[in-house]
C-alpha cells in the first residue's frame, strides 16, 4: 500500500497544494516589514518595523483591535455557546416531535436567509429596539446568525455524554437544571470550547454587521477600522500600513483556532455519525 | 427507544432562548422580506414613509423577458452565479476537498499537517484580510504573475481580463477546508478492514475509491454539496475583490441584491430578488435531499 511510487505521488500532491494555499498569503510575510511596500512581493531592501510603529500609534485603530473587536468577539462567543448548549441539550434529551430534522432545517433556513437582503429588516429591527450604534446590538445580531450552526455542532458533543451520568443524578434527586449545570455541561466543556472559538473567529472577521449597525468610530471593531488606513485625499489604501494592521488583526485568532483544532480535532455535527 | 430525560415542557424551556433569537433574527427578516417585496419601499422620498402595495410589480420587472438577460439584470446575474457555484463549489471545493481527504486518509505525519494547516488557515483568515491578500496576489505585478513568468508565461491582468476565473479560483482557495474536513471525518469512520480486504483481493486505488469509498460517502457528499452550494450562492466576499465588475462580469446574485438594496436603496425590488434567491436555494436543497434519500434507499 505504501509503495515508493505512492510516496512520491503524495509528496508531489502536497507540494502543489502547499503552493496553491500559501502563495496568496506570501505578500503578508514581506509587505508589513517593507516601508516601501507595493502590491508585488519583494524582499525588503531594508526591513523595518516602521509600518507597525505607525499602526500602533493610531489610537482609533488600536482601540478597534484591542477593545471593540474583543468585546464583540467575546460577547458573541459567550452568548452563542451558552444558548446553543442549552438548546442542544433540550433537543437531545427531550422528546420534541421532529427534533431529528429540526437543526437540519434551521441550518438550511439560516443559509437561505443570511443574504445581504436580510440586512434591511435587521437594521430596522435594531433601530426599533434602540440599539443602533451599540455593541450589544451588534452582538445580538451575530448571536442570532451563528446559533443554528452552533446548535448543529454542539449536538454532537451532547450526544457523546453518557446518559447514565444524568440518570444517576436524576435518581439522586437533582433537578433538570442542576443535572445540566453540574453533570452534562462540565463533561461537554471541550465541545463548548470548540464551538466558542469557532464563533469567536467568525465574529472577529465579520464586517457587514458592524459596518451597517455602528456609526461612532470609537465603537467600531478592527474589521471596519481598516478604512483608517485609506489615504484621505486619494481614497487609495495605504497598503504598507494595511498589511501591518492585517497581520496584527489575523495572527491572534489564527493561532487560537489552530491550537484548538490541533488539541481537540475538528468535530462535525450529529449528521456525520450514522 | 431510550427514555427521555426531559419532559416536553422542560425541553422547550431549554430551547427557549435559542427560539427567541431564531424568531427575531431569522423568522422576522424572512417574513419581512416577503412582505416588503410586494411594496415599492425606498430609503428616501415619499415611498420611504408610506410605501405602497404594488402587488407583483417588482417580480414582473425582474422577470421582464425582453431584457432580463442583459448585463446588470437579474437573469444575467443568475447565470453568472450558476457559473460561480459550479466552478468554485462543486468542481473546486468539493472535488479538491474529496481529493485531499482521500489522499491523506489513514495517514499521519508532516505532509498531512502542512496541507491541513494551510487549507484551514485560508478558511479562517478574516474576509477583509483575505481580500487584500488576493488583490495583491492577482495584481499585474503580483505573486501569481511572478510565478507564471518564472515558467515563461506572459503576465496577465487577472481581475480585469479573467474576473470570473479569478473569483472562482479565490473561492476554491477560501472554502476547500470545509469539504476537506467533512470528508476526512467521514472517511475516518469507515472501518480500515474494508480497505484491507480490498487490498487482499488486489483492488486498484481507483477501484477502491469507486466501489468502497464513494458509496459509503454518498450521504456526506450530499450534506457537503447542499451546504457549500448555499454558502457559495450567498457569499458576498467576491465583492471585496471585484465589486461586481468589470462591467458587471462578476455581478453574482449577492452583489446584485446588494447594489439594488443598499446602493440604490430600492428595498422593495431588492426584497423581491431575495425572495427569488430563497426559492432557488430551497429548490436546490430539496433536490440534493431527494437524490441522497433515493440513493440511500437503493444501497440500504
Amino acid at each position: 500500500m505504501k509503495s515508493p511510487m505512492q510516496r512520491i505521488l503524495l509528496t508531489g500532491f502536497t507540494v502543489i497544494l502547499a503552493v496553491f494555499f500559501v502563495t496568496p498569503l506570501l505578500w503578508f510575510v514581506f509587505a508589513p516589514f517593507n516601508p516601501q511596500a507595493s502590491l508585488s512581493v519583494t524582499i525588503p531592501q531594508s526591513p523595518s518595523l516602521a509600518n507597525f510603529e505607525e499602526v500602533l500609534s493610531n489610537e482609533m485603530a488600536m482601540r478597534g483591535l484591542l477593545q471593540n473587536s474583543v468585546i464583540i468577539g467575546i460577547g458573541t462567543m459567550v452568548g452563542t455557546s451558552l444558548i446553543a448548549a442549552l438548546a442542544a441539550y433540550g433537543i437531545s434529551r427531550g422528546t420534541l416531535p421532529g427534533r431529528k430534522i429540526l437543526t437540519y432545517v434551521l441550518i438550511l433556513f439560516s443559509s437561505v436567509v443570511s443574504g445581504t437582503a436580510s440586512m434591511v429588516p435587521i437594521f430596522k429591527l435594531i433601530y426599533d429596539l434602540g440599539l443602533i450604534d451599540t455593541h450589544i446590538g451588534v452582538i445580538l445580531v451575530m448571536i442570532g446568525g451563528s446559533i443554528p450552526s452552533a446548535i448543529f455542532i454542539m449536538q454532537d458533543f451532547v450526544e457523546s455524554v453518557p446518559r447514565s451520568y444524568e440518570e444517576a443524578a436524576m435518581v439522586a434527586g437533582a433537578s433538570p437544571l442542576q443535572i445540566f449545570r453540574d453533570v452534562t455541561f462540565p463533561v461537554m466543556r471541550p465541545g463548548v470550547l470548540v464551538v466558542g472559538i469557532w464563533v469567536l473567529v467568525g465574529a472577529w472577521g465579520s464586517f457587514l454587521t458592524p459596518f451597517i449597525l455602528l456609526r461612532n468610530i470609537k465603537l467600531m471593531p478592527a474589521s471596519v477600522t481598516f478604512f483608517l488606513f485609506y489615504d484621505l485625499e486619494s481614497g487609495m489604501p495605504q497598503i504598507r500600513l494595511i498589511s501591518a494592521y492585517a497581520v496584527l488583526y489575523t495572527i491572534p485568532v489564527l493561532l487560537l483556532y489552530l491550537l484548538i483544532n490541533w488539541r481537540y480535532g475538528f468535530r462535525f455535527f450529529g449528521g456525520i455519525k450514522q | 427507544m431510550q427514555k427521555a430525560i426531559l419532559s416536553r415542557e422542560l425541553s422547550l424551556l431549554f430551547l427557549a432562548p435559542a427560539l427567541v433569537f431564531i424568531a427575531l433574527f431569522l423568522l422576522y427578516p424572512f417574513f419581512s422580506i416577503i412582505q416588503m417585496s410586494f411594496t415599492n419601499q425606498t430609503l428616501v422620498g415619499a415611498n420611504a414613509i408610506n410605501p405602497q402595495n404594488v402587488g407583483f410589480q417588482n417580480y414582473v420587472e425582474l422577470f421582464n423577458t425582453k431584457d432580463w438577460m442583459r448585463q446588470g439584470e437579474m437573469g444575467h446575474s443568475l447565470w453568472l452565479t450558476v457559473q460561480f457555484v459550479i466552478g468554485s463549489a462543486l468542481i473546486g471545493q468539493a472535488m479538491l476537498g474529496l481529493g485531499i481527504a482521500t489522499a491523506f486518509n489513514n495517514r499521519k505525519g508532516l505532509l498531512r499537517e502542512i496541507v491541513f494547516t494551510l487549507a484551514i488557515a485560508a478558511w479562517i483568515i478574516p474576509d477583509v484580510v483575505v481580500a487584500f491578500a488576493w488583490f495583491a496576489y492577482l495584481d499585474p505585478e503580483g505573486t501569481l504573475n511572478m510565478m507564471l513568468q518564472a515558467i515563461g508565461i506572459q503576465p496577465l491582468d487577472w481581475l480585469f481580463d479573467y474576473p470570473m476565473f479569478s473569483i472562482i479560483l479565490f473561492n476554491t482557495w477560501r472554502g476547500t477546508a470545509f469539504s476537506m474536513l467533512l470528508f476526512s471525518s467521514a472517511l475516518a469512520s469507515i472501518p480500515p478492514s474494508y480497505m484491507e480486504t480490498a487490498d487482499v483481493i488486489g483492488a486498484s486505488p481507483w477501484q477502491k475509491f469507486r466501489d468502497i469509498l464513494l458509496p459509503l460517502l454518498r450521504r456526506y457528499i450530499a450534506t457537503d454539496l447542499i451546504l457549500i452550494t448555499l454558502w457559495t450562492f450567498n457569499t458576498f466576499t467576491p465583492f471585496l475583490l471585484t465589486g461586481g465588475g468589470p462591467i458587471n462580469r462578476t455581478n453574482v446574485i449577492s452583489i446584485y441584491t446588494y447594489s439594488v438594496g443598499l446602493r440604490f436603496f430600492e428595498f422593495g425590488k431588492a426584497s423581491a430578488i431575495a425572495v427569488v434567491v430563497m426559492l432557488i436555494n430551497l429548490v436546490l436543497a430539496s433536490i440534493y435531499l431527494f437524490v441522497s434519500r433515493n440513493q440511500q434507499g437503493k444501497t440500504a
